[in-house]
């Protein structure tokens, strides 16, 4: 059964990679720049899981505080660049 | 002063603190009960309104049929994401007219249509109270306007009155 | 090639399932900003991985260091509970910061438009 879950977790590793892939065209491809930031979003979403994978894969709970932590400042660049487009000003 | 000014936001601090540590040790759960008790008084200064949620069993279901939509709803996206059943798709804005002014309510409306795939919240309008979501698959306005008042805002009101 | 402990082995199904389902609704959730012609569709589709894809990948952490290390652990329910929390005011801010940019800019993306067209295009 562990064999499975080795292969689980490459499969994981691969598909939450061209995940990335994905969120990373729109970023780069735009058109708009709300589809630059929805890019934004969804990559580091990505990351967390791939983070959270990483620690499986390793049995560190190390990797647990780098997703935490990853989640935090990503959703608050997220905001701060949506709030940006909004107003054109970040502190009001 | 109040020694609790906000006991519900107080428990659920010390929950995070002993989780975050992984331990249930006295030492752990002083320290996170001075926490608690500090971020309560923190709330206080902030003058938040308070809120009051009742019938915990209404919320347990509340929390039952969210989960069943989210898992309903994740697998009618990705079937239309991956192109299951091709047919002309409508998306499109939906304004819907909503009793609740709970602000923790609308909250927690707002949570639980972003987190249900499909739909989105877009803003709400004070005075008129009128609630605009956007729609990935629109097929019938009137249908969304019920769901929605139905499934998500009635049990909201009752959890919140 | 990587050092996965010794757990038994209906433990390590739940946590190979639970893998797969939220990694691949988070492929198809990102897949979606490829897929999807209209800003307004494509925010719809990151929500795949906010939702059930964190949900199941965190369902599986907490399966798999449960019984490796032998201790309950639960603390991915913050990860899941705070990505909950936040999703709709990240997305929130986007559609309006969106909205009102083709407003200004009179684009025909505005409402009207929105609402008549069967697929706006970009």
């Amino acid at each position: 059964m562990n064999a499975l879950l080795v292969y689980a977790i490459v499969f994981a590793q691969i598909s939450l990679g061209i995940a990335m892939i994905c969120a990373a065209y729109r970023i780069l491809r735009g058109p708009r720049a709300q589809d630059r930031i929805l890019g934004l979003d969804t990559l580091y979403v990505n990351a967390m899981l791939m983070l959270l994978v990483f620690g499986i894969k390793s049995g560190s709970t190390l990797y647990f505080e780098m997703a935490l932590v990853v989640a935090l400042l990503g959703f608050v660049g997220t905001v701060a660049l949506a709030k940006f487009l909004l107003r054109g000003e970040v502190i009001e | 002063m109040k020694l609790l000014p906000y006991p519900i936001a107080s428990a659920i601090f010390l929950g995070f603190w002993l989780l975050l540590n992984q331990s249930l040790s006295t030492g752990q759960f002083l320290l996170g009960a001075s926490m608690a008790l500090i971020g309560g008084w923190g709330l206080a200064a902030l003058e938040q309104p308070k809120a009051r949620p009742r019938r915990p069993l209404a919320i347990l279901r509340l929390a039952l049929i969210v989960s069943a939509d989210i898992v309903k709803s994740n697998i009618a996206v990705a079937c239309i994401i991956i192109g299951f059943g091709r047919r002309e798709r409508r998306p499109g804005f939906v304004d819907i007219p909503l009793e609740l002014r709970d602000p923790y309510g609308l909250t927690l409306l707002a949570c639980i249509i972003t987190s249900t795939p499909g739909t989105l919240w877009v803003k709400f309008e004070e005075p008129a109270g009128t609630l605009t979501i956007h729609v990935l698959d629109l097929v019938d306005k009137a249908e969304w306007i019920s769901t929605i008042k139905s499934r998500y805002e009635q049990p909201l009101l009752e959890i919140f009155a | 090639m990587s050092n996965v402990a010794e757990i038994p082995a209906l433990s390590a199904f739940f946590t190979a399932a639970f893998l797969l389902l939220g990694s691949t609704l988070t492929l198809i959730g990102s897949l979606g900003l490829l897929r999807l012609r209209s800003f307004y569709e494509r925010v719809h589709a990151p929500t795949l991985g906010t939702t059930l894809g964190v949900g199941c990948i965190a369902m599986s952490s907490i399966v798999y260091f449960s019984t490796s290390a032998g201790q309950v652990a639960f603390r991915e329910v913050l990860i899941v509970l705070f990505v909950t929390i936040t999703t709709p005011i990240t997305l929130m801010v986007l559609v309006r910061a969106a909205l009102f940019r083709d407003q200004t800019e009179g684009q025909d993306a505005s409402r009207a438009s929105i609402e008549s067209a069967p697929r706006p295009r970009e």
